[in-house]
């Protein structure tokens, strides 16, 4: 039973973006700023830190979650994805990121990160997902700039094209 | 927004966790899911001094189903009872419900017993827990007990889980054939807490119950006659009144008054709707 | 998509955004992505819990020995370092942008504490102790005029820190003429566009030099670059001011970021250190800025068909605590146009500025627009329905005609371009306003409620520097010299390998300019937009910059692309010169396109564009005479139609106007009151569109947030100037469930005065819809006066009839404070067996008080009649330790005593008073019955307000139980109205 006492700094081993990392925090730090000032790993972007925004939201072992909300030690042994690790390759958009591009689903982008992470996994997870589950899991997110409007348009774009992607591949 | 200092103790076993909570006592409090503690801790309305975290403890990540009854581990999270795959036939009040709690990526997270320890009056599990006459299952190191919600809430955000005590599961019942049950919610967003929510159970036997959160400190409920009954609608005033609803930034008193009457009477009648 | 290179023109087409990738990846850099100095250390603030009160002392000592902490910085400080902040107006008043003797609402800054990280720093902040003497505070600004109402500055001698009156043409005449006057009283709530990135900012201090250098996510204007350096006594050129590539929204409200320049300036020059600063959300909701609230009568002189002679404006506008520049710019920046999209000759305003215990007031996307039209809108349905009228035809009526424009209104805009008719005719019919009337008259029939809203607004653009100096009289102004103007920038270059490089001081915050600014460049240079580079985030030691520049008042495609569209131009001319001796043409013959410049007489004959653009680097011996160099074109620009105010105080203070005309339908729940919106579409005219997807994206995101305006946001305070929005569980931001597509129309009259024919367009829906929903709301239910925003539990109030009686009226039933104060009360009562003179000795010994206090670690006496306590305080596992001062009072020996009360602690203070009385049920037995009154303050009661009525009963109730208890035992009756309700109506099985 670990124990980790207010004074120290511990190392935290996990999975992030395919990597195995450790990194050194006290036992109070917040998974946000672990991965962002500790990792340096800065996509995933701060917005409210009680769990409203959304913005912050990470995968954990598949599930979007809200990293502001995790203590960054709860993190030890899990498998996170964040908005670092969706690109195919460096210079090439993943079908959903490239979604958004097409269908001008992001203005000034702070809020993005999340809302692509949660519509990640959501694709993954029912890959037929309804426009209402869409809008539902969207739900969890708030974005200033768009109307949301886009956001839906381009979902849905992403999964007729991840759709037709697994057909060609099946 | 960062949390004042505290212990985090990351339990492996049941037996860890009691003995740390026993330990610690007052400045103890357990953390699992996180998805309301650790608002508070970051605004630093909460400062423990020391967490106890139960998420490995696999005794506590159990989903059974037995004596008429789920039981629902303390680490197990809101979307694992929601996609567990007999609960809307065993409890489909609460399959209704789960989306309404939080947002996807809370229930991620959070666990179902989380919700039901922080006791926020508006809260839909704590309201299905009373409404389905639910029980919590409390221990500490020494001796374990079993309340009904009415004991367990003791007012806002108040419960009965004493120093070095925590909750070990939850146990739903499950409702004899004939029985139908329905839910409805009002709340500014989606996603928000309830400014009114209504449980309702329709019993074989013809009688109904109506359970209401947001209005009062802690959930209520009333038992009523079907609404063709001459009594029904003085009842559910009367019911209405007694919980002392008042005016806040989101709502009106009367206006959760209304709410309780109007949507009270449709969960009723839904409720009688589904009783097959 | 479509991205045809050969078409003849990447404006007006909808390219993928350059922006987007970093952004898409997580690669993009916001303030608090950025590298900072080893070293830098970091701040928290210290923020003020009451409305109002007098800072006794600070002591920082406990602070100051906290793990990691490097300084402790206060109002003294600042002071000693800097001078008070520029005023808008001429007042004998100070601004600071930190509490020196008083704070004077809830958030703002006391202190700053820097630490190594922002977890000590809070440790540290918790151990700042701020001792306040409370004062009355005033939240509303009616009530601040009052000749009582606690004053906020002395030096002012009342709130009111401004007044001024206008007249135009005849209106004492036109009212005295008119058939009909026609008037409406409208309050227009406070909130904000709240972007989801808060404020940072990062400082450092150069002794040597005596110079800052700052790093903030500020968007402009760059006048305020003036006021901060003036405040931090540099001259211009000392102080740095960068901005970051990225920046998470703003919506106007990172103008707001920059008295956090000069705290964080300050701190750097204490702790030797540079530092950095992240805002939370606590402190942005609670303390960046918001948009005014404002109090208004308007009243219109109107004839017998609905035509309007004259408007009467009768505005009161509540700026908050300070008078923070550019304020009181929200009441002036619609001057021009306070006729909105109607002809009227004759005009009289009023406009008072008054300061209340509220966050001080600054931009925010609509910039005044919402605070006049609604009113203005509102009217005209009231006009339309006093009158019998079709509401679209009494706007129709009024329009501006189309032959007049430009059209000089009577304060004195010139509304450049339009066919306001025609615009309107087009989205009555392309929108379905009959078909919608269609729903109306079919829902009515079944009984249920669905209205129809409309409004109509000219959308101001591109700010007149010297509007805001129409708040000075013609005599001050005189003094002070005229302002005007609206200086924009852009630089192109070209670097050795002949690849353009554009610069602006735009500022962007997520409008994508630089793709635009590529299209721009790119259709004059005959180059792909992907080949060109944009820049545009700024660097004051570096860039080119003016007073005007930065991202507001919907400037960029109308003056910063024009800008660009000129020095394009400029370079382009020279180019083709060179061009022509290159391929030994007339240079008129030379023409770009393709990446190559060609002699249109022969398209065979061409260079590429890098061979030509690339010589006045390698070979500028080879440029014709009359071509200095190629290398670098900056241009600035500033529109000739923007003058300062005349002597007769008539203003242009804006140089573009859009046109809106929005409609909506709405159906209201009869059974939850909630609103639905049918259909909602909006028109705009916002001369040439140069990107067509971004200009959807900006009505689509106005619309959105003024949807939020309308129906769930307001920032809400208690009459003691407690701040209850605290959280955003609490400040309602509308989510993907909420909003609506609109349908977006759009009809283009270019405008004459700016380079690409552009007009602003971000802005209008903030301006239209919160009053096109409320008149569909008003049309739905019948109301007249509507306030926003218009929750489902406000709609209930206005359709509430009689409701039905308990037959038990439970006791704890009470009406709250007007305002939604947090004023909590309530009562119970418990039997003790102990006699009445036995109670009463309890109540009075400090020992008993010790036992019977919930948390205490210890009572003291200070006199017979008043004990301190030290407790700890909470409900679940919110628990915070308080000071509290008990007193007693209009003691009634045995029967009845007064208790009061206050706590200050960590998370807030609170103070009340209760009335116990002792009541012999004979057998030595007592029963105790007591009522409480309390108000609490801080923090909890900003974030935490859910918690607190419950937290109080449960605290206090335990006090008495504990009294019971120690007694010698009984039973509380007090929480049994329920089981007893219960056992009435034969429950509780």
């Amino acid at each position: 039973m670990p124990k980790l006492s207010r004074e120290g700094r511990y190392a935290i081993g996990f999975r992030l973006n395919g990597q195995e990392v450790t990194a050194h925090a006290p036992g109070r730090m917040l998974l946000t700023d672990l991965l962002r000032h500790v990792l340096g790993e800065t996509g995933t972007h701060v917005g409210c830190e009680h769990g409203v925004c959304g913005a912050c939201t990470v995968q954990v072992d598949g599930e979007p979650v809200r990293a502001c909300l995790m203590l960054a030690a709860q993190a030890e042994g899990a498998d996170i994805r964040t908005v670092e690790g969706l690109e195919p390759a460096a210079g090439e958009l993943s079908p959903l990121q490239a979604a958004f591009r097409e269908h001008f689903a992001l203005q000034c982008g702070f809020c993005t990160a999340g809302i692509l992470m949660s519509l990640d996994a959501l694709l993954a997870r029912i890959p037929d997902a309804s426009e209402d589950a869409i809008r539902e899991h969207l739900s969890g997110h708030l974005c200033r700039c768009t109307g949301y409007a886009p956001i839906v348009k381009a979902a849905l774009a992403a999964q007729a094209q991840l759709k037709e992607e697994e057909a060609a591949n099946a | 927004m960062k949390p004042a200092p505290f212990d985090y103790v990351r339990a492996d076993a049941l037996g860890e966790a009691l003995e740390a909570l026993h330990e610690a006592g007052d400045e103890a409090r357990v953390i699992s899911g996180g998805q309301s503690l650790v608002p508070m801790l970051n605004m630093r309305l909460a400062r423990p001094s020391v967490l106890v975290d139960i998420t490995r403890v696999s005794e506590l990540k159990r989903i059974e189903q037995r004596k008429g009854q789920v039981f629902v581990g303390a680490a197990v999270r809101q979307v694992e009872l929601e996609r567990w795959a007999p609960l809307a036939g065993l409890l489909p009040m609460i399959a209704a419900m789960m989306p309404w709690v939080g947002h996807a990526q809370t229930r991620s997270r959070g666990t179902v017993c989380g919700s039901l320890a922080h006791a926020d009056p508006s809260a839909e599990l704590p309201l299905a827990l009373l409404a389905l006459g639910g029980e919590m299952h409390l221990r500490n190191r020494r001796k374990k007990r079993v309340l009904p919600a009415s004991a367990f809430f003791m007012g806002m955000m108040a419960t009965a889980v004493e120093p070095g005590e925590m909750i070990e599961a939850v146990a739903f019942p499950t409702h004899p054939m004939g029985t139908g049950t329905a839910f409805r919610e009002i709340a500014r967003r989606h996603g928000d807490f309830a400014i009114v929510a209504c449980a309702a159970i329709a019993r074989p036997d013809g009688t109904n119950r109506l359970a209401v959160g947001g209005v009062a400190d802690t959930p209520q409920a009333i038992d009523l006659p079907d609404p063709s009954d001459a009594g029904f609608e003085d009842a559910l005033n009367e019911f209405a009144w007694s919980l002392g609803a008042r005016d806040d930034l989101h709502a009106s008193a009367r206006y959760r008054r209304d709410l309780v009457r109007s949507l009270g009477r449709q969960t009723v009648k839904e409720a009688i709707a589904c009783r097959s | 998509m479509t991205i045809n290179p050969s078409a003849d023109r990447w404006i007006g087409r909808s390219v993928p955004r350059v922006e987007d990738p970093a952004l898409l990846t997580g690669r993009a850099r916001f303030v608090d992505d950025i590298a900072t100095s080893v070293g830098t250390l970091e701040a928290v603030i210290v923020r003020s819990p009451h409305g109002h009160a007098t800072i006794c002392s600070i002591d920082v000592s406990q602070a100051l020995k906290s793990e990691g902490v490097a300084a402790v910085v206060t109002g003294e400080d600042v002071k000693r370092f800097t001078r008070s902040m520029t005023v808008g107006v001429k007042a004998d008043v100070e601004c600071w942008p930190i509490a020196t003797d008083r704070v004077r609402y809830v958030g703002e800054p006391v202190a700053i504490v820097i630490a190594a990280d922002r977890y000590l720093a809070e440790d540290a902040a918790d151990k700042v102790a701020v001792d306040y003497e409370v004062l009355p505070a005033v939240v509303e600004p009616v009530a601040a005029l009052q000749s009582d109402a606690p004053v906020l500055h002395p030096s002012l001698g009342s709130n009111l820190i401004n007044e001024r009156r206008f007249s135009y043409g005849d209106p004492d005449g036109a009212f005295a003429s008119a058939a009909h006057r026609i008037s409406i009283d409208v309050a227009y709530p406070r909130n904000s566009c709240t972007p989801i990135e808060t404020y940072g900012v990062v400082a450092s201090y150069e002794p040597g030099e005596d110079a800052y250098d700052i790093l903030a996510n500020f968007q402009g204007p760059f006048s305020i670059h003036a006021v901060v350096a003036r405040a931090l006594k540099v001259p211009g050129n000392r102080m740095r001011l960068r901005t970051p590539p990225s920046s998470g929204g703003s919506y106007g409200i990172k103008q707001g970021v920059f008295p956090y320049m000069i705290l964080m300036s300050v701190a750097a020059r204490i702790a030797g250190r540079p530092v950095k600063w992240i805002e939370d959300r606590l402190e942005h909701l609670a303390a960046s800025v918001s948009a005014t609230n404002r109090v208004t009568r308007l009243e219109a002189a109107v004839e017998l068909d609905g035509r309007i002679r004259a408007l009467d404006w009768d505005q009161i506008e509540d700026c908050g605590a300070h008078l923070r520049a550019p304020e009181p710019a929200t009441l002036y920046r619609m001057h021009g146009n306070m006729t909105g999209a109607y002809a009227i000759d004759n005009l009289s305003i009023r406009n008072r500025v008054v300061l209340t215990n509220k966050t001080p007031t600054g931009l925010n996307r609509g910039f005044g627009g919402p605070q006049i039209y609604f009113p203005l809108e509102r009217l005209m349905q009231r006009i339309a329905r006093q009158l019998g009228l079709d509401p679209l035809e009494v706007i129709r009526r009024n329009l501006v005609p189309a032959a007049s424009f430009p059209y000089r209104t009577a304060s004195g805009a010139l509304l450049d371009s339009g066919d306001y008719q025609s615009a309107l005719d087009r989205a009555v019919l392309e929108g379905g306003l009959d078909e919608l009337k269609r729903r109306r008259d079919e829902a009515r029939a079944e009984g249920r409620l669905y209205g129809i809203g409309l409004a109509a607004v000219v959308e101001p653009s591109v700010s007149n520097m010297g509007y805001i100096t129409t708040v000075l009289t013609p005599e001050q102004r005189e003094k002070a010299g005229p302002k005007n103007g609206a200086q924009a920038t852009a630089t192109i270059s070209i670097d050795p390998l002949g690849a353009v490089s554009v610069k602006v001081a735009s500022v962007p915050q997520g409008q994508g300019h630089r793709t635009v600014l590529s299209q721009v460049v790119a259709d004059t240079l005959g180059l792909d937009p992907t080949a060109i580079t944009v820049v545009a985030d700024v660097d004051t030691g570096r860039d080119a910059w003016s007073i005007a520049s930065g991202n507001y008042s919907s400037r960029f495609a109308p003056a910063v692309a024009g800008a660009a569209k000129l020095a394009a131009d400029r370079l382009r001319a020279k180019l083709g010169e060179v061009a022509a001796g290159q391929l030994n043409v007339q240079s008129d013959d030379v023409d770009f396109g393709q990446g190559r410049a060609f002699a249109r007489s022969n398209p065979d004959n061409s260079v590429s564009f890098a061979r030509v653009a690339a010589a006045a680097h390698w070979a500028p011996g080879t440029l014709p005479d009359s071509v200095d160099q190629t290398i670098r074109e900056t241009v600035f620009w500033t529109p000739e139609q923007l003058q300062a105010p005349s002597a007769a105080d008539e203003v242009n203070s804006s140089l573009c106007h859009g046109f809106i005309f929005d409609f909506c339908g709405v159906e209201i729940d009869r059974d939850t009151s909630e609103v639905r919106i049918d259909r909602y579409v909006t028109m705009h005219d916002c001369g040439t569109i140069l990107h067509p997807a971004m200009v959807d994206g900006q009505v689509r995101g106005g619309f959105a947030q003024a949807l939020g305006a309308a129906l769930l946001e307001e920032f809400v305070y208690g009459a003691d100037g407690s701040f209850l929005s605290g959280t955003l569980a609490d400040y309602l931001i509308p989510t993907v469930m909420e909003v609506p597509d609109p349908i977006i129309l759009h009809y283009e009259s270019p405008s004459p005065f700016t380079p690409l024919g552009a007009k602003g367009v971000g802005e209008g829906n903030c301006m239209s819809t919160p009053a096109c929903i409320a008149n569909a709301v008003a049309d739905a239910i019948g109301a007249n006066d509507i306030v926003l925003p218009l929750s489902s539990s406000r709609i209930a109030g206005l359709l509430a009839g009689d409701e039905p009686q308990p037959k038990v009226k439970p006791k704890q039933v009470e009406d709250t404070a007007p305002g939604g104060q947090r004023k909590l009360t309530g009562g119970g009562s418990a039997e003790v067996a102990a006699s009445r003179k036995e109670v009463w000795r309890m109540l009075l010994d400090p020992a008993t008080l010790e036992a019977i206090i919930p948390g205490s670690h210890g009572v003291e006496k200070v006199s017979e009649t008043h004990f301190t306590a030290d407790v700890t305080l909470g409900v679940g596992p919110v628990k915070g330790r308080y000071k509290a001062d008990i007193q007693l009072s209009d003691l009634d020996e045995p029967n009845a005593v007064t208790l009061s009360g206050k706590t200050v602690g960590a998370l807030g203070s609170g103070e009340g008073s209760g009335r116990v009385t002792l009541e012999d049920l004979g057998g030595g037995r007592t029963r105790i019955s007591y009522s409480y009154e309390a108000g609490i303050g801080g923090k909890v009661a900003s974030v935490g307000g859910r918690l607190l009525d419950g937290a109080a009963r449960v605290v206090i109730g335990q006090f008495f139980k504990a009294l019971a208890n120690h007694a010698g035992g009984g039973k509380v009756p007090g929480a049994g109205v329920f089981a007893r309700l219960k056992a009435l109506i034969g429950g509780g099985r």
